[in-house]
């Protein structure tokens, strides 16, 4: 998937940061003290994972990026795209955010327009928020608590907002009657969110969460003047609470940014708002975005998922720009479902059969090898989520499948000539036709006959593979499948793809763990206060799904991406799993 | 030397099967007011020595040699350009089927107007008033209405009278035209011979009149040259051919001539065969496999090619026969079977 | 002797009821269309077993709950029958249509196509703002194809077997068999990316903003454009002028002393370039309706580039707009063609 936020579920790692934080006066960025202006930096791979590459603190220029895609929507209450979280942040500020820069401490969060973290009350139910003073909206009024809580309460309404994420909508204690904003413009919602004077902000949870700093770093928590709001069409021109506004706005083609004459620079020492002026073009063409950020008649591509295949062929075998390029791996697992809904793969130790008959290095290699594609995968959490623990309950020599396992397995499964089933895919992705094709051959070998289809991605969950009817009535047996973390921490990255409750009749995402062993460990995990206990059942979830062999992990991913010329500053964060965009400078 | 003027005309086609000798050393004459029939079968060469002697085959792949006198002037050797300015001018033509002749996209009157202001600097309005004028001297009705239609808006007969205005805008000295009837029916056919023959009068030109078809030459022409292969095989008065012809070759073509008392798909004496193939033309005479009289030369017809040779004032026939056995052939053979038809 | 009237097809009554008829008629295609446009959206992934909620379920976010997916699916009435939906269509192009975005009601006066399921955004003014992009580049591209394409096809065809002719139909050849993205591609990494001659991909200037830098920014994407179409007439060209130099009329207007130049030109290629009417007609009409390819490739924000973004996101309104709005082009450029047709080509009669 295309979306995701970070939740540093930790809560140690989150106090940690708390100190740090407010020790270090607000650790704007972590560039070296003699900062230049950005000349002269040698170009390495992966030079800017760990440090900050090029760094500057020259104000100026304009800053040109550009999206091959389209944003869902420009409204903090109705986006869920990552870059759209990480770039929305030129123009909104929300309570917390994560920590910009470099590092293993990217993906922990930091007050922003809160003076400080959530102060947790009653058992983790209640959750308070402090305003910082001196805040300003674009126009000059004053940014109050009330914004804040009219914001979270505007996005509830998803008729009008079908696309930002829903976490607020289940975590807080909503008025019965309560329809959103605009339909229901007189229920009070101060059960769910309330200002309780200027500077605060009080959320009311149905039940303890502790997480609740990494929650509210999603843009829902951005403040909207309610006399400014027009729905559905405040996309058009957003608010801006950060130190950029709209200049103008084409939806469809493009938008270009502004300095925010109001922001004060002294609320807001994340953000070092080095260009003057922010130009972004949509629908560019992939291949040709890629052509201009060599060329460097652009500075950046906002998706920051890595290089399309056509450019990774002339990135990675030229020295000079292998050398503008990271590779990070990212809190991102594709792999293949193993669907239990039809016979024989209802029965476990079918399923087993196809975990042993997989040729694990032909998977890899059709996702695209360990630069492109990623790390061969061993289990479900990827290795940024924290906690998370590498291990194998398939190993097979050399990763390359056993065929004798899978015939015990099979012989167990009381198919010992094998079965046939279908595998779906994504037709518009090639690697995952790939993957289908490595797995009908590799399960062939072991008697297991696999016929192949391919979807369009658009209706790939609602129509097919996530459809359950459609699965079972067509005998699909495997789909090739990818996630990406909401948040680096278990509950952040498994829930929506292992949790048996969430499957409904379409539109899963969770497309074959039906488990109540994995369902308890889940309730259990998510109550569990302690970090580094609650890591640990995130681990056990990991392997009770392996367990239950519905899942099979193909590569961990890794992106590559290229630095912008002339681009300054530039650091991979952890928490946005790509560039820290609010960094960025131009030289 | 006539006012047209042509000697040892060779018009040669390269091809990528050999050279085509479509004319071989043609050799005739026409004075002012006074009109040669070209006759032969089509294949024979008459079209392409009309288009040489205008000039159209300058700049092409074709191979000219010989000399073309136009009026005391040489035009074989003189510049593309200048031929080009006598073109339409000094000499003109009118094309066979004026249906295809004519530019379908522009009104007969455009056509004709085109052809007046290439050669004559005057204001459209003056050549359109040329224009009316010339079709009404053709005979079309109603001119100042029927200038503005389009040739596909005309008749058979009044395209070729349309042809024939545009051929004569400029008052040619010498006046080509190639098959000026075929493509009509036989009463229109007549017209237009009468009108072109009224015209030569009128204008006093040169008219040189190309046709398969000797009924037409009987009509206008003075002199006849009947051509066979690229050459000409015989050359006479029009009295000459049609009543003392000496060639085999043209015997056939009176034995096939179409007649106004006849049904014109009646042929009573057909020339058996076709036409040779004009590349590599094996020596000896070139109709001699066609010629139901060639073993009675003892085989020099097939070895050796006969001379055109005078046969008496002004007479020229390319026969090995000798003189009095083809007057034989003709008064005791040929003439008879012709007449009772 | 038949001597047909003159003029008759070009009088002004036939030449409107003829009009009016292909007017008609063009409606009666446009209503097809449209009927099938919407059947393919809904009937098929009906067949497949979609249910509103499936359908809605592309036009919300990620992780969305079925309360969201089946809000979603009422707001954009898939609930109702094909048909009952079909009608609202019709009704918006008709009456216009009401769109509710949470804060207020907005009016979209006819001709309404509806609001974008994505965005939200009304797709009329959408469709309006992006006409003089694909306008821009269609004209511009199609002035050098035609240009382009017709001398070189009649030079070919006067030189025919010549050293130029054997290399600009090989070439011709070459432009007719490569796609767009890839020659655009090419010659993007080439001309912007290597030599700097040309605006990156994305560049584009409104003609009334600064004319020079519109042409600037086209240039590229003219010349992509029109070497795929160049390629075509001028093989059609040359083998036009082929036939026509070989026509009898040509013969006689060498024979009446015109000059070569004017014998080409007037009589050669006024009576060749009929038939590359007809298909220059239907390509620009085609064109304008989007350029799909080229402005994909070079990121212009046009017609073709929308409809490949509608179809992709499986936005019906968006893909009913510019669907209609293409085959309307269509319609209207072969309406025109064969009135031209007629003006061309005296023979021609409308009926």
């Amino acid at each position: 998937m295309r979306r995701k936020t970070a939740l540093a579920g930790a809560a140690t790692a989150a106090l940690a940061l708390v100190l740090s934080a407010c020790g270090g006066g607000g650790g704007s960025t972590q560039q070296p003290a003699q900062s230049a202006s950005g000349d002269g930096a040698q170009p390495a791979f992966n030079a800017a994972l760990t440090q900050v590459f090029n760094p500057s603190t020259k104000k100026g220029g304009t800053l040109k990026a550009a999206n091959y895609s389209d944003w869902d929507s420009l409204d903090p209450g109705d986006t869920y795209y990552g870059y759209s979280f990480n770039f929305g942040r030129f123009y909104w500020r929300t309570l917390t955010t994560y920590k910009p820069g470099p590092g293993p401490d990217g993906n922990t969060v930091v007050p922003d327009l809160a003076e400080a973290l959530g102060e947790a009350s009653d058992g983790g139910k209640t959750w308070t928020y402090k305003l910082k003073s001196g805040l300003k909206f674009e126009d000059g009024t004053p940014i109050t608590a009330k914004d804040v809580a009219y914001a979270v309460a505007r996005s509830f309404d998803k008729e009008t907002f079908p696309h930002g994420p829903s976490y607020l909508n289940e975590l807080l204690d909503w008025p019965k009657d309560f329809k959103g904003v605009y339909k229901t413009p007189d229920v009070d919602y101060k059960s769910a969110v309330e200002a309780t004077d200027d500077t605060t902000v009080v959320f009311h949870l149905k039940k303890p969460f502790a997480s609740m700093d990494y929650v509210v770093q999603m843009p829902m928590s951005a403040p909207v003047p309610k006399d400014k709001d027009t729905g559905a069409k405040y996309k058009e021109h957003v608010i801006s609470s950060g130190p950029y506004k709209f200049e103008k706005n084409e939806i469809g083609k493009g938008f270009t940014l502004v300095r925010n004459d109001q922001w004060d620079a002294s609320t807001d020492p994340l953000r070092p708002a080095l260009p003057d002026r922010i130009e972004v073009q949509v629908n560019v063409n992939a291949d040709d975005l890629d052509n201009q950020i060599i060329a460097g008649d652009l500075h950046l591509d906002i998706q920051g998922t890595g290089l399309q295949p056509a450019a990774l062929g002339k990135v990675l075998p030229d020295p000079a720009l292998k050398a503008r390029a990271d590779n990070p791996t990212i809190p991102r697992l594709w792999y293949a479902s193993v669907i239990p809904y039809n016979k024989p793969l209802d029965n476990i130790n079918c399923r087993k059969a196809v975990m042993w008959a997989a040729d694990r290095v032909a998977n890899q290699t059709a996702f695209g090898g360990p630069v492109a594609g990623g790390d061969l995968a061993t289990n479900v959490l990827p290795p940024p989520i924290v906690g998370q623990e590498k291990f194998d309950l398939y190993a097979t020599p050399e990763s390359k499948g056993d065929v004798n396992k899978a015939k015990e397995a099979l012989t167990a499964c009381g198919q010992p000539n094998g079965f046939e089933t279908t595998m779906t895919y994504r037709s518009d992705r090639p690697r995952e036709k790939a993957l289908a094709e490595a797995m009908q051959q590799a399960l062939s070998k072991a008697g297991i006959k696999l016929t192949l289809k391919g979807f369009p991605s658009s209706s790939y969950f609602s129509d097919y593979a996530g459809n359950v009817d459609y699965v079972k009535s067509h005998n699909i047996g495997l789909a090739a499948h990818g996630w990406g973390s909401d948040w680096p921490d278990g509950y952040g990255f498994l829930q929506a793809i292992v949790d048996s409750r969430t499957i409904r009749p379409a539109g899963n995402y969770n497309l074959s763990v039906k488990n109540d062993e994995v369902d308890k460990l889940i309730d259990q995990a998510s109550a569990e206060l302690d970090a580094t206990a609650r890591a640990k059942l995130w681990v056990e979830v990991d392997k009770k799904v392996m367990e239950d062999a519905s899942i099979l992990p193909v590569v961990w991913a890794k992106s590559l991406l290229l630095r912008g010329k002339g681009l300054t500053n530039i650091a991979y964060n952890e928490g946005q799993s790509m560039y820290d965009y609010i960094l960025l400078g131009v030289e | 030397m006539s006012f047209l003027d042509v000697k040892d005309l060779k018009i040669h086609f390269p091809t990528d099967d050999g050279l085509v000798k479509s004319v071989d050393g043609l050799s005739f004459g026409v004075e002012r007011g006074k009109t040669l029939g070209i006759v032969g079968e089509s294949g024979s060469g008459k079209s392409v020595t009309s288009l040489g002697v205008l000039g159209l085959h300058k700049g092409g792949p074709a191979k000219i040699s010989g000399e073309i006198w136009l009026d005391g002037e040489e035009l074989i050797g003189a510049s593309a350009e200048h031929v080009r300015g006598l073109r339409g001018k000094k000499m003109a033509m009118i094309f066979q089927d004026p249906l295809s002749s004519m530019h379908p996209y522009y009104t007969v009157g455009h056509q004709i107007i085109e052809a007046y202001r290439i050669h004559n600097d005057v204001t459209k309005q003056v050549a359109r008033k040329h224009a009316v004028d010339m079709l009404g001297r053709v005979g079309i009705p109603e001119p100042g209405r029927r200038v503005d239609s389009y040739p596909h808006e005309f008749s058979g007969g009044m395209r070729q009278r349309a042809m024939i205005a545009m051929a004569l805008s400029c008052d040619p000295e010498l006046l080509i035209a190639d098959e000026p009837t075929t493509a009509l029916d036989v009463t229109v056919q007549a017209q237009i011979l009468d009108l072109m023959r009224d015209l030569q009068r009128e204008f006093d030109s040169a008219l040189i009149v190309i046709t398969h078809d000797l009924g037409v030459v009987a009509e206008l022409s003075d002199d006849i040259l009947v051509m066979y292969a690229g050459k000409c095989v015989e050359y006479g008065s029009a009295d000459d051919i049609f009543y003392r012809p000496e060639h085999p070759y043209t015997w056939g073509l009176l034995g096939s001539m179409p007649r106004l008392d006849r049904e014109p798909t009646e042929r009573l004496m057909p020339i058996k065969g076709s036409p040779p193939s004009l590349i590599n033309v094996p020596p000896g005479c070139a109709f001699s496999p066609r010629c139901p009289y060639a073993e009675r030369t003892g085989g020099r017809a097939e070895t050796e090619a006969p001379l055109l040779a005078e046969t008496e004032g002004g007479h020229l026939v390319r026969c090995h026969m000798d003189r009095t056995e083809r007057r034989d052939l003709w008064e005791n053979e040929i003439k008879p079977v012709l007449e009772t038809q | 002797m038949a001597c047909p009237a003159t003029g008759q097809a070009t009088r002004p009554v036939a030449v409107l009821t003829y009009i009016i008829r292909r007017v008609v008629g063009a409606f009666a295609m446009l209503i097809v269309i449209s009927m099938v446009t919407f059947g393919i959206f809904f009937v098929v992934p009906q067949w497949a077993g979609a249910t509103p909620e499936a359908m809605a379920a592309r036009y919300v976010g990620r992780a969305a709950t079925p309360e969201t997916v089946h809000l979603v699916a009422e707001r954009l009435g898939f609930n109702d029958p094909v048909v009952v939906q079909y009608g609202r269509f019709v009704k918006g192009l008709f009456a216009g249509a009401q769109y509710d975005y949470g804060a207020g009601v907005e009016q979209c006066p006819a001709p309404c196509f509806g609001y974008s399921f994505i965005s939200g955004q009304p797709v009329w003014p959408d469709l309006v703002d992006r006409m003089p992009v694909t306008f821009s580049l269609a004209i511009g591209a199609a002035v050098i194809w035609v240009l382009a394409g017709v001398s070189v096809g009649v030079i070919s065809a006067l030189r025919r077997g010549s050293f130029f002719d054997r290399l600009s139909m090989g070439t011709a050849l070459a432009g007719v068999s490569l796609p767009i993205f890839f020659t655009g591609m090419i010659s993007l990494v080439v001309f912007s990316y290597g030599l700097g001659w040309t605006p990156p991909g994305g560049a584009w200037t409104d003609l009334a903003v600064n004319p020079l830098q519109w042409a600037y920014n086209l240039l590229l994407p003219w010349i992509t454009l029109a070497f795929l179409f160049a390629a075509g007439y001028a093989r059609l060209t040359r083998a036009g002028m082929l036939e026509t130099m070989g026509e009898d009329y040509i013969r006689t207007a060498r024979a009446k002393g015109l000059r070569e130049r004017q014998v080409v030109v007037k009589h050669g290629l006024r009576a060749a370039l009929t038939p590359i009417l007809t298909l220059f007609g239907i390509d620009f009409g085609l064109l304008v309706g989007g350029a799909v390819l080229t402005e994909t490739t070079y990121t212009l924000p046009g017609l073709g580039q929308f409809a490949i973004l509608a179809i992709r996101n499986q936005d019906l309104p968006q893909v009913m707009g510019v669907v209609l709005i293409a085959a309307g082009f269509v319609v209207v450029a072969s309406l025109i063609v064969d009135l031209l047709y007629a003006v061309v080509d005296p023979r021609v009669r409308l009926s």
